[in-house]
């Protein structure tokens, strides 16, 4: 199957409005996550990575008019909007749009604000957005739970693969609402501290929300230093909607699968980026399905430290830090990490480190028992 | 190349209609969506008690899985490809109404539009590949496209791929079961023939 | 049996879902989870829910949960003792 190569990339998120913002960011341990307080939600506090709109509104206003387009919006068209004026000779007509995202503009649903009630279609959202730029063809939406930032790499492979796409911008966003507040919440989901994944004492996510956009080709770029993805499976639990498989069954599948699309062996991943929510099920069902892949001392973290939980858009990004990791040849710390909190061993990484990584593996799950890997390799010439 | 897959069956749910590829399977008067699927639930027999507490997606979906899989049975690897044009709007909005009083755990967990493939893959224990899109409308090209870039690079023996949609308690469901067996020749067209026939007879 | 023993009952029956029972079909002291009615981690955040809408407790701990949903009697004991409305 044909690699896909990982070219420019944008991320719009708490940490910053650029890519190489988010990344100082993380360098420097400074996390997004600042405490909440929605008393008509719950009485309890919480953490959660939020975009200030002002700053928002500020950096669109250069572009378009704030009030003509929804947050979401607004975060997407400017992460696609720092790819494009990157890359002049990118044609929009002739490259794939593909949004990922859970719940699209959800905040509407309570607070109209104006905007027509379609607004709330995801297949709306990828109108106003590919119109923004004259995207030609229809955007592919992928709304896949947790999973749905990373399977829109998957899914531009797959496609690439048949040749029914060559050049695309991935894109993976989603906010923090009120809806997934109280929907998390109801869940008894929300840690009222900041979420510290693996660790003993973690009791929840904090949330957080972002957007980033990437480009990506089947088509080999003339540049030395690149990261392709070279595997990708997913695999349902088959066990619970909301619950993950206690054995990390269909993680396990996803990665053996990606491993084995790869050609490589788990000794060789360099890296390893887990979803790492910091629920209590969710990352002991993780260091289950490592455990099971050999992977237990493979260096890993876990970005929601640093971003919070950012749903649609988390596997995405994750993704993004992973590939400059690779390039960049340094690894983050698992920010909030203390002392391990899991039944099986894992290698977490308490600081930041100068590392050398050929493969790296990204992996994610989400509600309704999907999973998803992806295996990343650094192709040096 | 063009007409490596071929379509084995298929489900269309619409107008208190289900039909499968040979015949009508059931014509019911309830207009009501509730009282339709649970007509259903009945007449297909199913005995999963689970189903009462799904969202209207997931028994739909549940619904027309039952129908194509009681004539094929899945294989292990059969990959899940579904879309719609809704997502999971008509259950967001109760789980809205419920924040106004108590926000309800039981409506949350059906706020995503692939929880329908969650659903189906625990009753029918399919630990396999799941995409749910979302599209203005019917979209033949990408479930085409993206359900034969998974057969083609063997990613699943077979798909499971269609569409799957409620709101304001409308429902169109089209569903098809695609593998390498010499049937129907999976084409946008045929895709496109089959979602829209109307009439009770079957198309070929 | 006391009228909370039916009420718990009527409401688990309808916030839960559980089609075609009456609380003629649960016993007292029956498990709810696990085998018994086979309730899951959703209903149990559901029956947390349950618990202050209806009887005004709102849970400190939700691990609480674990041993209050143990059987009706055990529910409707601790309703007692603990309810607001």
């Amino acid at each position: 199957m044909k690699k896909l190569y990982l070219l420019d990339d944008a991320i719009i998120s708490p940490l910053g409005f650029s890519t190489k913002e988010n990344i100082k960011t993380i360098r420097e341990g400074v996390s997004g996550l600042k405490i909440q307080q929605r008393p008509n939600i719950t009485k309890n506090p919480f953490f959660a990575g939020i975009i200030d709109e002002t700053l928002l509104n500020q950096a669109f206003s250069e572009i378009g008019s704030s009030e003509k387009f929804t947050k979401l919006e607004k975060l997407i068209i400017l992460a696609v909007k720092l790819i494009l004026d990157k890359n002049k000779n990118l044609d929009p007509t002739k490259t794939a749009l593909i949004i990922a995202t859970t719940k699209g503009n959800i905040d509407l649903l309570k607070e109209p604000g104006g905007f027509p009630i379609n607004r709330l279609k995801l297949s709306e959202l990828g109108k106003v957005v590919a119109n923004f730029f004259g995207f030609a063809q229809t955007p592919i939406i992928v709304s896949n739970a947790c999973i749905s930032g990373g399977l829109g790499l998957a899914v531009a492979r797959r496609l690439g693969n048949s040749e029914k796409i060559k050049n695309a911008i991935v894109v993976g966003a989603d906010l923090v609402s009120d809806f997934v507040i109280s929907g998390f919440n109801s869940f008894q989901a929300l840690s009222t501290k900041a979420c510290k994944p693996f660790s003993k004492d973690r009791d929840g996510i904090s949330l957080g929300e972002a957007a980033v956009a990437i480009m990506v080709s089947t088509e080999k770029p003339e540049i030395s230093n690149v990261i392709s993805l070279i595997g990708d499976a997913s695999a349902n639990d088959a066990n619970h909607i909301s619950g993950p498989s206690r054995t990390g069954e269909g993680l396990y599948k996803s990665i053996q699968k990606a491993l084995k699309e790869a050609s490589i062996s788990a000794e060789e991943i360099g890296f390893l980026s887990a979803h790492g929510t910091a629920t209590v099920y969710n990352d002991e069902m993780e260091s289950m399905a490592f455990q099971r892949s050999a992977l237990q001392k493979s260096p890993l973290h876990s970005l929601k430290g640093f971003y919070g939980h950012t749903l649609g858009a988390s596997a995405l990004i994750e993704s993004i830090i992973t590939k400059h990791s690779m390039l960049n040849n340094e690894i983050f710390a698992s920010k909030n990490f203390e002392e391990l909190g899991v039944s099986k061993p894992l290698n977490v990484i308490q600081k930041n480190e100068k590392k050398e990584i050929r493969y790296a593996l990204k992996t994610a799950s989400g509600f309704g028992g999907c999973n998803l890997a992806l295996v990343f390799k650094a192709e040096k010439q | 190349m063009s007409n490596q897959f071929h379509i084995q069956n298929w489900v269309k749910i619409k107008n208190g209609k289900i039909f499968n590829s040979e015949k009508l399977i059931f014509d019911s008067t309830e207009k009501e969506l509730n009282l339709f699927l649970k007509a259903c639930y009945d007449f297909l027999d199913l005995k999963y008690p689970k189903f009462h507490k799904m969202d209207g997606l997931s028994k739909m979906g549940i619904l027309a899985s039952e129908i194509i899989f009681r004539k094929n049975k899945p294989t292990e690897d059969i990959a899940l490809v579904i879309s719609n044009n809704a997502s999971s709007l008509e259950i967001d909005r109760q789980f809205q109404e419920s924040t106004n009083t108590f926000a309800s755990p039981s409506l949350f967990v059906y706020t995503l539009p692939n929880i329908v493939l969650g659903e189906i893959s625990i009753k029918y224990k399919l630990q396999s590949e799941n995409a749910f899109f979302i599209s203005e409308n019917f979209n033949v090209k990408l479930l085409k496209n993206y359900t034969e870039s998974l057969l083609v690079s063997e990613k699943a023996s077979e798909v499971l791929c269609g569409w799957l949609d409620l709101q304001n308690g409308e429902y169109d469901v089209f569903l098809c079961l695609v593998s390498k067996e010499k049937n129907i020749p999976f084409s946008e067209e045929n895709l496109k023939k089959l979602y829209c026939a109307e009439n009770d007879k079957p198309t070929h | 049996m006391t009228n909370l023993h039916t009420e718990l009952k009527e409401s688990i029956i309808e916030q839960l879902n559980l089609e075609d029972m009456d609380p003629a079909d649960i016993s007292n002291d029956e498990p709810l989870f696990g085998d018994g009615l086979g309730l899951d981690s959703i209903d149990a955040l559901e029956l947390i829910v349950l618990l202050e809408k209806d009887y005004g407790i709102k849970l400190t701990d939700p691990a609480q949960g674990k041993e209050i949903f143990v059987s009706i009697n055990r529910m409707a004991k601790f309703i007692e003792e603990n309810r607001t409305k």
